[in-house]
């Protein structure tokens, strides 16, 4: 079932996407699922495990259950420090 | 656990956290250096997202404090553009004794390099740039 879901894009993400954000309505039961399906905005082919994720500002997993009305953060690999 | 956009002052940083209990004061700096994997830096631009570095690394000083018998511990980390040989982050730990202090220091350095949403971006002399540890971003990065 289709929800609406607002993604965030940071960083390599956000410039391959060419935006910091927009709301889409997909298909999606979790995370991981997003980030899947938005391959082709954020260009990205890094492994899920180099990548971190945060639903409505709190870091979650890949298998984080996405609700409608969620705002998901794609989080490229880190590099504090 | 604070983000700065101005320049950090170990110094100053430092004297918060005087103790009359501390026997002890370690601390860590990160600069900026002029050389990565053989290109020669320019300067180096960090995003943050602030919201979630702030709670995540607030989460990071919390557990060291747990894990290990210290008394206080704080960590700044920059944003922005920075040039070579500015401090990108500092942490700051006491406790009665050295060795739980270097411990933690370690712990919440480590930690914060490793879950913090910061990324950094490096300017090289030679005139492109790039995402650092983004090997899979790069083809993309202007």
């Amino acid at each position: 079932m289709s929800k609406r879901v607002t993604i965030r894009y940071f960083a390599g993400f956000r410039e391959n996407a060419g935006t910091g954000e927009e709301v889409l309505d997909i298909d999606v039961s979790n995370a991981g699922d997003v980030f899947r399906a938005l391959q082709h905005r954020h260009g990205s082919s890094e492994p899920l495990g180099h990548c971190k994720v945060a639903i409505n500002d709190e870091m979650a997993d890949w298998d984080s259950v996405v609700r409608d009305g969620d705002t998901v953060l794609l989080f490229p690999p880190v590099a504090g420090g | 656990m604070q983000i700065t956009s101005g320049e950090i002052r170990p110094d100053e940083l430092r004297t918060q956290l005087t103790n009359r209990a501390a026997g002890a004061y370690v601390s860590f700096e990160g600069w900026i250096r002029d050389l990565n994997e053989g290109q020669e830096v320019l300067r180096l631009e960090y995003e943050v997202y602030e919201p979630v570095a702030i709670t995540e690394g607030q989460n990071v000083i919390d557990e060291a404090v747990e894990k290990y018998p210290i008394l206080r511990a704080r960590c700044v980390h920059r944003s922005g553009l920075l040039e070579i040989g500015e401090c990108a982050v500092w942490v700051g730990v006491t406790s009665a004794h050295r060795d739980e202090a270097f411990a933690a220091c370690r712990y919440i350095i480590d930690q914060v390099k490793h879950r913090l949403p910061i990324w950094k971006k490096e300017h090289y002399v030679e005139g492109h740039s790039g995402w650092v540890n983004c090997e899979r971003c790069a083809s993309h990065a202007q």
